[in-house]
C-alpha cells in the first residue's frame, strides 16, 4: 500500500481583510467579497519566507508520520517563491529537518501547481520502491501587484506530506493529469510581480484544465461525482472551485472541508494541498478523496486518496488547519502589510 | 443612384471568444452572410473596425480580410470612425453599390478586443476622443458618458432609476437574442447596487469589452428580386453627421449634433418621418447615450427621455420599440462591429425571423451608430418590401 503518511500545515499569524485592501484602491470591496468569495488573506511575518513555511509544516508533518528524517531518500519543494533565483530552497529545507546528505532534492515551478508536482513525483518514486519515504511540499508567499485583482488573493503558506507504504493513513488509488501550453498567468526573469490574462484565467485556463483532469481521472476509474465523500481542488479564490464543482454534478458536502480559500486567500503551490489537510482532518476511515490542482502555464495533477483506520489515530499529533486558520490572529493594516510584504522602497 | 437593398446577413456570437482570432472572426461572420444571401459573390469588401492595430497589433486588413475570404484579389477597404465605424463601413458599401461602381459589396465590422487586458482595453478606446484635449488629461469613456448622465439629471432631473431602466429593458430584449454575450435579465436593484465606474454610472450602466463580427451583402435592388428565397429589405435612407470631436467644445453638450443630423438626413432622403419607424436599433453605449439618442429622434421632448422608459414607450410591446436586440448593453459591443450588428437586427427583424422579440409588423427600422462622445454618428432607414 503506497499513500501518504504523514501531513501537516504551517500558516501564518497574520490576516488582512479584503475591506482593508480596498479601502486603499477605491475598489468595490462588497462586489469583491460576493464576487471572489474572498473575505481575508494571511500575510507572512518580515521573517517567514517559502524556506521556513516549508520546514515548519514539514515539521508538523513529520510528527504525524514518527518516522526518523533519515528515512527520507527525496525532497520537493514546489513553490513560485522561491527566496533564491539560484539556489535551491529544498537544501534548506532537508538540512534544517535533518535529512541531508543521503537525499535527492529538487525545487520545483508551476505557478499554482507546483506543490503537488512533488506530491506526484513522491508518491511514484516510493511505488518504485527507488525510496522509502519521501517528502512532497507546497509551499508560496505569493505576490499579487498592489492594486491588482490578484492583491485581494496572494496569500502564504504551505502544506507537507511524507508518502511512504509503511503505516498509510490515506491510500493513492489514482492519479491523471491535464496539461497544454496557456499563458494565462507568469512572471518574467526580474520582473517584480506576476501578469495575467485578466478573465482568460477562468474558462480557458482553471476550468479547462481542472475539468480535463476531473474527466481524465474519471475515465480511469469508472467513478462519478457521487461515488467520492470529499473533493478538493485548486483554490485561487472562493469562486472558481464552487463553480466548477457545481458544474460538474458535485454537492456542497463534498467540498465544503477543503475549501480555505475565503478566510487564508490563494496560497499558490499550497493551495489545494491545504485544501487536503482540511479534509484529511475532517475524514473518516475509509472515505475517499478526489482532489485536483492547477497551476497556470497550464496543468491539473489529479489524485484519488481512500483513507485508512491509521488517520484519526495520529491526526492529533500535529495542529489542524482550522486551528491554524481560524486562532491568534493578527489583523494588519494596509501600512504594515505593504512594509511586511516589501512594497515600501526604502534606501538601504 | 440606384435601390440598394441587403440580400444577405451574418453574425459570430458576440462575446470573450477566446479560441477566435480577429480573422476567424471576420471569416465566419462573411461565411454565415453568404450562406444566407445564397450567394458568395461579392465585387468589393468595405471594413469597419475601429483599432485592431491597438488591440491586436495588426492593421491591413483590407488584404487580411480579402485574403482569407479567398484572395479572389477584389478591391477591399477599411473605413474607421471609432465606435461607428462599422455604420460607416456600410453607408460606404451602400455608396459603392448605388453609384454603380459595384454591383455586389459585402460590408464587414469586426473587433477582437479580448487579446489585450482591461487597461490597454481602455487606452485603445480612449483614443476616440481628443487625445489632446481630454485622454490625455486621464478622462475615459465611462467618464465622458456620466458627464453626461450627471448634467441631464442637473437640468431635467432624471433619476438614477430611469438610466437603470434602459439596462433592464435591453437586458430582457438580450435574453431572447441568441447572439448576446449577457442574455440575463437584470432587475432595478441590481443595476442600481452593481460597482461604481462612474459616478452615476455603474456597471450595469456600461456596455461590455466584446469580441464579434457582424456582415451584410448589399447590391441593388433590381439583383436583389432574383433571390426569392428571403423577403427584400431595402436601404432607403443613409444619413451621416459630425460634432466636435472633444465633449468641452460643444455649445450644449446635452444636445448630440451628430446624431440628430444623421438622424434627419437618413429619414429625409427616405422620404419618411420618425412616426413611420416601427422600431430602432440605437448606439446604447451606456444608459445615458439610449436617453439622449431618444431626444434627438424627437420621440419624446428634451429631458423626458427618461420617463418615457419608465412608462415603456421604447419596450418591445411599446409604441416605439429600441434595441430588440438588446442593445450594445446585453448583445455586446465589439466596437467597430456594433453598427453592422445592428442592421442585422433591423433586417432580421424586418424580414420576421427575429423570433420571440419578434416586433410585429415592422415594415421600417431606423439604426443609429455613434463614435466617441457623439463626435461622429451613422443612421440608415431600412424598408420591409414584402
Amino acid at each position: 500500500m503506497v499513500g501518504i503518511i504523514g501531513y501537516g500545515t504551517q500558516i501564518p499569524r497574520y490576516r488582512i481583510k479584503v475591506e482593508e485592501i480596498a479601502k486603499v484602491w477605491g475598489a468595490d470591496a462588497e462586489a469583491i467579497r460576493k464576487g471572489l468569495n474572498l473575505n481575508e488573506k494571511s500575510v507572512p511575518a518580515p521573517d517567514e519566507d517559502c524556506a521556513t513555511l516549508a520546514v515548519n509544516a514539514a515539521r508538523n508533518a513529520l510528527k504525524m508520520a514518527a518516522i526518523d528524517p533519515g528515512l527520507i531518500g527525496a525532497v520537493y519543494v514546489g513553490s513560485e517563491s522561491h527566496p533564491y533565483a539560484v539556489k535551491p530552497t529544498g537544501t534548506i529545507v532537508s538540512e534544517a529537518l535533518g535529512i541531508c546528505p543521503n537525499v535527492h532534492t529538487a525545487d520545483l515551478e508551476f505557478a499554482c501547481k507546483a506543490g503537488t508536482e512533488g506530491m506526484f513525483i513522491a508518491l511514484q518514486l516510493v511505488k518504485a520502491e527507488a525510496v522509502k519515504c519521501a517528502l512532497a511540499i507546497g509551499s508560496d508567499t505569493s505576490q499579487g501587484a498592489p492594486g491588482d485583482a490578484l492583491e485581494y488573493s496572494a496569500a502564504a503558506g504551505a502544506a507537507a506530506y511524507v508518502m511512504g507504504s509503511e503505516n498509510v493513513i490515506a491510500e493513492l488509488m489514482a492519479t491523471d493529469c491535464y496539461m497544454t501550453d496557456t499563458p494565462d498567468f507568469w512572471r518574467r526573469e526580474h520582473a517584480h510581480y506576476p501578469e495575467h490574462g485578466g478573465r482568460f484565467t477562468g474558462e480557458p485556463a482553471y476550468k479547462k484544465h481542472v475539468e480535463g483532469a476531473v474527466a481524465a481521472i474519471l475515465e480511469r476509474t469508472q467513478l462519478k461525482p457521487n461515488d467520492f465523500d470529499y473533493l478538493v481542488f485548486h483554490q485561487p479564490n472562493g469562486k472558481f472551485p464552487v463553480q466548477v464543482a457545481k458544474r460538474l454534478g458535485f454537492r456542497e458536502d463534498q467540498y465544503r472541508h477543503g475549501l480555505v480559500t475565503p478566510t487564508l486567500g490563494n496560497t499558490y503551490s499550497g493551495s489545494s494541498p491545504m485544501g487536503l489537510a482540511a479534509t484529511l482532518d475532517q475524514a473518516k476511515p475509509g472515505q475517499s478523496i478526489l482532489m485536483v490542482s492547477y497551476g497556470s502555464g497550464a496543468g491539473s495533477d489529479a489524485f484519488i486518496f481512500k483513507t485508512t483506520e491509521r488517520l484519526p489515530q495520529v491526526r492529533s499529533q500535529r495542529p489542524e488547519v482550522r486551528k491554524q486558520l481560524d486562532e491568534h490572529l493578527f489583523y494588519l493594516e494596509y501600512g504594515s502589510y505593504a512594509k511586511f510584504r516589501r512594497k515600501i522602497l526604502k534606501p538601504e | 443612384m440606384r435601390d440598394v437593398a441587403i440580400i444577405g446577413i451574418g453574425m459570430t456570437r458576440f462575446g470573450e471568444l477566446w479560441d477566435a482570432s480577429l480573422r476567424d472572426l471576420a471569416v465566419e461572420a462573411a461565411v454565415e452572410c453568404f450562406k444566407d444571401a445564397g450567394t458568395d459573390r461579392y465585387d468589393s469588401i468595405t471594413i469597419g473596425c475601429m483599432s485592431s492595430g491597438l488591440f491586436t497589433g495588426q492593421e491591413h486588413l483590407a488584404s487580411l480580410i480579402s485574403d482569407y475570404l479567398g484572395n479572389k484579389g477584389n478591391p477591399a477597404t477599411r473605413v474607421e470612425s471609432a465606435c461607428a465605424s462599422g455604420g460607416m463601413a456600410v453607408r460606404t458599401a451602400f455608396m459603392e453599390v448605388a453609384s454603380g461602381m459595384s454591383d455586389y459589396v459585402l460590408a464587414l465590422g469586426v473587433e477582437k478586443m479580448t487579446d489585450v487586458g482591461i487597461g490597454a482595453a481602455t487606452y485603445a478606446l480612449a483614443t476616440a476622443s481628443d487625445q489632446d484635449q481630454e485622454a490625455f488629461h486621464g478622462i475615459t469613456f465611462p467618464g465622458l458618458y456620466a458627464m453626461l448622465a450627471r448634467a441631464h439629471m442637473d437640468r431635467f432631473g432624471t433619476t438614477r432609476e430611469q438610466l437603470a431602466q434602459v439596462a433592464v429593458k435591453n437586458h430582457f430584449n438580450g435574453s431572447m437574442n441568441p447572439h448576446a454575450q449577457f442574455p440575463t435579465k437584470i432587475d432595478l436593484e441590481t443595476v442600481m447596487n452593481s460597482t461604481m465606474i462612474a459616478d452615476p454610472l455603474r456597471l450595469l450602466d456600461c456596455s461590455p469589452i466584446t469580441d464579434g463580427a457582424a456582415a451584410v451583402l448589399i447590391t441593388t435592388a433590381e439583383e436583389a428580386r432574383k433571390f426569392k428565397n428571403k423577403p427584400v429589405v431595402t436601404i432607403r435612407g443613409v444619413g451621416s453627421g459630425t460634432d466636435t470631436i472633444a465633449l468641452h467644445h460643444r455649445k450644449n453638450m446635452l444636445e448630440l449634433g451628430a446624431v440628430q443630423k444623421a438622424i434627419h438626413r437618413a429619414l429625409d432622403m427616405a422620404g419618411i418621418t420618425i412616426k413611420d419607424i416601427d422600431l430602432a436599433e440605437v448606439h446604447d453605449c451606456f444608459t445615458i447615450a439610449e436617453l439622449l439618442v431618444m431626444e434627438e429622434m424627437g420621440i419624446v421632448k428634451r429631458g423626458e427621455s427618461g420617463a418615457a422608459v419608465m412608462s415603456g414607450l421604447t419596450a418591445l410591446d411599446g409604441d416605439f420599440p429600441i434595441n430588440p436586440s438588446g442593445g450594445l448593453k446585453s448583445k455586446g459591443h465589439p466596437v467597430g462591429a456594433s453598427g453592422v450588428a445592428q442592421i442585422y437586427e433591423a433586417v432580421t427583424q424586418l424580414r420576421g425571423d427575429a423570433g420571440k422579440r419578434q416586433i410585429a409588423k415592422a415594415r421600417w427600422a431606423l439604426t443609429q451608430n455613434m463614435g466617441g462622445s457623439g463626435g461622429s454618428s451613422v443612421c440608415h432607414a431600412l424598408q420591409s418590401n414584402n
